[in-house]
C-alpha cells in the first residue's frame, strides 16, 4: 500500500514539475522542431479542421506566420484545441507557446493572470444573435429572455452588467463550447445567443437557414483580441508581436504574398520595405531570427489584409466587414509602430 | 565454571538489530517510508511553489471576497452578480446538495424497487429489471446526463408552441405544469398571510418553513407517543387498538391547519401573451437539474439495486419459510422479516453509492448546471486565474461534504447493524 502511494506521489509531482521550465520559448521551441499553437476547439473562419483535417482560419493564420518566422515551415504547428475554460491553464502550464483564441485583451487577464497580448489581431465587440421570429429588433427588447453564453469568457461578465444596466432580467445557460452552444441555440433551448459579433457571424454562417437569423445591432462590449504568451519570456513576446506587425505593415507597404518574392529579390525605393524583407539592416538577428524572418511570415498566408479576405472577409460566407480592423489609413484602428 | 555466554534479554542495543531483528524490523520499515513519503510530500509542495514564483504568482484566497460579476441561473439563496465569488461559491455548493439528495433520494426508490423486483417469480418483471440494471450501469454516467439532456431540449415543444389560438402544445395537470424544452414548470407554493423571512445576516430563512418543521415534529412526537401507547395497552390486555386513523389525524391535522392559516395556495407558472414567450412564475426546473438528476439517479439506481438484492439473499431462505409457517403473508414477509435483516448487509455498501451520487454531481459542468464545480472550479477560475487555490478549496469543500454523508450514515447504520450484547 505504502509502495503504491510513493509511486503515485512521485507521478504527480512528475506532473506538477512539468510546467517548470520557463524561460527561452523560442529554444524550447526550435528543439523541438515545431510551434505549439492554442485555438478555439472548432470556429468557422477562425479555426477549425477542414475535410482533410488541416487546420485552417484567422487565427490559424497567425499559428502558421509565427511557426514560419521561427522555423521555417508553415506546417511545423501543433494545433493544440481549447476550450475557454482550459486556455489559460493550457498557456501558463506550458503545454502550448501561444494562444490565438479569439482571446479579449483584458486588465486581470494580462497583469493578474501573467499573460502579455502580444498584439490586437481583431477588434471585436459583444452582441446578439436571435431567431427573426423570435420578433425582437434591440437588445433592449430582451427582457426576461434565456440567454446561451459559452462559460469562462468576458461574455458572461458583459452580459451581466448589461442587462443589470438596463434593468433587465434574463435566466443564463452556460454552456462549455461554442459547437454546443450553437445546438442548444438551434433547438430553441434560448432565445438568445450571445458572443463576439464576429463569432455570431462564423456561427451564423455555418447554419443550414442563416438567413431566419439575425445579429442585433447592439454591440455592448470592447472585445480586442489578440495573440498571447506567458509573462517572463520578452523575447519570445517580442517574437509573437512583431511577427503580427509585419503582416499589418505589410499591408500598409503593399507587400503581398503574389508580390514578396519580386520584392526580396529586387528591392523596393521605400528602405521600411527593404529593413522589413531583411534587405538592410539585421532586425531578424535583433528578435533572435534569421533575415528572412518577415519574408516567410508573410508568405505562409499573405498580408493581414489577405488573410482577413480569405477566411473571414465580405467574399467568404462568414461575411465581416473590415470596420473597425481596416488599416489606420482607411480609417480602422490596425495600425504598426514602424520597422527601424 | 564461569560462562561468557551473552545475557541477550539485557544485552546491549546495536544499530545493526535494526534492520536484523525482527522486533525492530516492521517498525524501521515503516518509519523508512514515512520519512521517503514526508520527503516526497514536502518535495511536491516546494516545487509548486517555486513554480508559482516562477510564474509571478502568489497563493491567496482574497479573490474569494471580490465581486464575482456573473449570474447564476438557479440560487437557493439570494445572489446578484454584484456579491462576492464566495458567495457565487456557496451558490453553487447549494446547488450541489440540491441535486444530490434528489438523487440520493430517488435512487434509493429506484434501486430498492429494482433490486427487490429482479428477484420477483414473474419471469418477465425479473428479467426487466435485469436489462434495466445492465443497461444503465454498464454506460457511463456522463452519457447519461447529456442523453437526457437531449432528449429534453430535443423532443419537447417550445414555450412558443403554448401561446396562441392555435397552440400546438399544452399545459398538464389543470393547467399547472409545462413541460417545456427549456425545464419543466411547476407550481409554487405561497403563503398569502406569510409570518416573512427570518434575517440571519448571510441568508434568510422563511420563517413559514420553520413552522412547518416544527409542526411535523410535534406531529412525529405524538404519533410516536400513540404508538407506545397501543403498545403498552397490548402487553396489559393481549389487543393491540387501532391507531392508524389516530395517527393520521395527528400527522395531517396541525399541518393542514397551519398551512390554511398561512393561507397556502399554489401560483401556476402562466405564459405572457405578448413579449418573449418563456413562462413566468412557478417553480423552474431546469433542463440542466432534471436531466442531472434523473441520470445519476437510474445510473445509481442500478447499483443500489443490485446491493439490495445482494442482501436480500444474504438473508438465509430457512427465515422466510419460518415467516411463511407463521402464516405471513410474502408482502408482510419482506417487511418484517427479511427487509430488517438485508439493511445490515445494505446500509454500508450504500453510503458508497451515496457518496458516488454526490461526487458525480460535479459532472453537472457538461449541461450547464451550476454546481460548485461550474461556479468555483470553472467561471471564477476563469476569471480570477487563481487554479490552484480554488481546486484546493473545492477539494477540501468535497472531501467535507464526503465526510458529512458518511458519518451520518454511519449512525444509521449503528442503528440498524446486529446489536452484539
Amino acid at each position: 500500500m505504502t509502495h503504491k502511494i510513493l509511486l503515485g506521489a512521485l507521478a504527480a509531482a512528475a506532473i506538477l514539475g512539468a510546467g517548470a521550465a520557463q524561460a527561452q520559448t523560442l529554444n524550447d521551441v526550435k528543439n523541438r522542431g515545431n510551434l505549439r499553437c492554442g485555438t478555439n476547439t472548432g470556429l468557422a473562419g477562425f479555426a477549425f479542421p477542414d475535410a482533410n483535417n488541416v487546420w485552417q482560419g484567422f487565427d490559424v493564420a497567425y499559428c502558421r506566420a509565427i511557426a514560419a518566422a521561427v522555423l521555417g515551415d508553415p506546417m511545423k504547428v501543433d494545433f493544440v484545441p481549447l476550450t475557454s475554460q482550459t486556455r489559460f491553464t493550457a498557456l501558463a502550464a506550458g503545454e502550448v507557446d501561444v494562444l490565438v483564441r479569439n482571446t479579449t485583451w483584458t486588465f486581470v487577464r494580462d497583469v493578474d493572470l501573467k499573460f502579455t497580448f502580444a498584439a490586437v489581431n481583431y477588434y471585436d465587440g459583444q452582441g446578439f444573435m436571435v431567431r427573426k421570429d423570435l420578433g425582437v429588433s434591440s437588445a433592449k427588447e430582451l427582457d426576461g429572455a434565456k440567454v446561451c453564453i459559452e462559460t469562462g469568457t468576458t461574455t458572461e461578465l458583459n452580459l451581466a452588467d448589461f442587462f443589470r444596466s438596463n434593468g433587465m432580467s434574463y435566466d443564463p445557460v452556460p454552456i462549455e463550447t461554442n459547437a454546443a452552444a450553437q445546438q442548444q441555440y438551434l433547438a430553441g433551448a434560448c432565445d438568445v445567443y450571445t458572443t463576439d459579433v464576429s463569432g455570431l457571424a462564423a456561427t451564423r454562417a455555418s447554419f443550414a437557414d442563416p438567413q431566419n437569423h439575425v445579429i442585433l445591432p447592439e454591440v455592448v462590449s470592447k472585445e480586442p483580441l489578440g495573440p498571447l504568451v506567458r509573462h517572463g519570456d520578452d523575447q519570445w513576446a517580442d517574437i509573437v508581436r512583431w511577427v503580427s506587425n509585419a503582416l499589418v505593415a505589410a499591408e500598409e507597404l503593399g507587400i503581398t504574398s503574389a508580390n514578396i518574392g519580386e520584392l526580396k529579390a529586387n528591392g523596393h525605393p521605400n528602405p521600411e520595405v527593404n529593413r522589413l524583407l531583411g534587405r538592410e539592416g539585421d532586425l531578424g538577428a535583433m528578435l533572435g531570427l534569421d533575415a528572412n524572418w518577415a519574408v516567410r511570415a508573410i508568405s505562409a498566408a499573405g498580408n493581414y489584409g489577405e488573410i482577413f479576405a480569405t477566411n473571414i472577409g465580405e467574399g467568404t460566407p462568414i461575411g465581416l466587414a473590415r470596420g473597425l480592423n481596416a488599416l489606420w489609413t482607411q480609417g480602422g484602428l490596425q495600425y504598426t509602430p514602424p520597422f527601424r | 565454571m564461569a560462562t561468557t555466554t551473552p545475557d541477550y534479554r539485557q544485552g546491549s542495543f546495536r544499530l545493526s538489530m535494526l534492520i536484523y531483528d525482527s522486533r525492530y524490523r516492521a517498525i524501521t520499515i515503516q518509519i523508512v517510508f514515512l520519512m521517503l513519503l514526508m520527503a516526497g510530500f514536502a518535495w511536491l509542495v516546494d516545487n509548486t511553489i517555486q513554480n508559482l514564483r516562477a510564474l509571478g504568482k502568489d497563493f491567496s484566497y482574497r479573490f474569494l471576497w471580490q465581486s464575482a460579476g456573473y449570474d447564476i441561473n438557479q440560487t437557493l439563496i439570494a445572489y446578484n452578480s454584484t456579491m462576492s465569488h464566495a458567495r457565487a461559491m456557496v451558490v453553487g455548493l447549494l446547488n450541489t446538495i440540491l441535486v444530490a439528495v434528489m438523487a440520493c433520494a430517488l435512487a434509493t426508490v429506484l434501486g430498492v424497487l429494482a433490486g427487490v423486483l429482479r428477484l420477483s417469480n414473474n419471469w418477465i418483471v425479473a428479467r426487466l429489471m435485469t436489462i434495466y440494471v445492465e443497461l444503465f450501469r454498464n454506460i457511463p454516467t456522463v452519457l447519461w446526463i447529456l442523453i437526457f439532456f437531449s432528449v429534453m431540449a430535443i423532443s419537447m415543444p417550445e414555450p412558443r408552441a403554448f401561446r396562441g389560438e392555435a397552440a400546438t402544445a399544452s399545459m398538464l395537470v389543470f393547467d399547472s405544469v409545462a413541460i417545456t424544452n427549456r425545464g419543466v414548470y411547476i407550481p409554487e407554493p405561497v403563503f398569502d398571510r406569510s409570518l416573512g423571512d427570518l434575517d440571519l445576516r448571510y441568508f434568510k430563512v422563511s420563517v413559514d418553513l420553520l413552522a412547518i418543521i416544527a409542526a411535523l415534529i410535534a406531529s412525529s412526537w405524538a404519533s410516536g407517543r400513540i404508538v407506545a401507547r397501543a403498545n403498552r395497552i397490548q402487553e396489559e390486555t393481549g389487543i393491540r387498538p387501532a391507531t392508524w386513523w389516530l395517527r393520521l389525524a395527528v400527522w395531517v391535522l396541525p399541518v393542514a391547519a397551519l398551512l390554511s392559516a398561512l393561507g397556502f395556495h399554489l401560483v401556476k407558472p402562466v405564459l405572457p401573451e405578448t413579449g418573449i414567450p418563456n413562462f413566468q412564475g412557478g417553480i423552474h426546473m431546469r433542463n440542466s437539474l432534471i436531466a442531472l438528476w434523473l441520470a445519476l439517479s437510474v445510473y445509481t439506481g442500478a447499483f443500489i439495486a443490485e446491493v439490495v438484492r445482494a442482501g436480500i439473499l444474504a438473508v438465509n431462505r430457512g427465515q422466510t419459510e419460518a415467516a411463511v409457517s407463521l402464516g405471513l403473508r410474502p408482502t408482510l414477509t419482506m417487511r418484517l422479516v427479511i427487509l430488517p435483516q438485508a439493511l445490515r448487509v445494505i446500509i454500508p455498501p450504500m453510503i458508497s453509492q451515496y457518496l458516488n451520487i454526490t461526487k458525480n454531481s460535479s459532472l453537472a459542468i457538461a449541461v450547464g448546471y451550476m454546481d460548485l464545480r461550474a461556479t468555483l472550479g470553472g467561471i471564477t477560475i476563469n476569471q480570477t486565474g487563481r487554479e490552484l487555490e480554488a481546486m484546493l478549496l473545492m477539494m477540501l469543500i468535497y472531501l467535507a461534504l464526503s465526510l458529512t454523508i458518511s458519518s451520518l450514515m454511519n449512525v444509521y447504520n449503528a442503528r440498524v447493524k446486529l446489536k452484539e450484547r
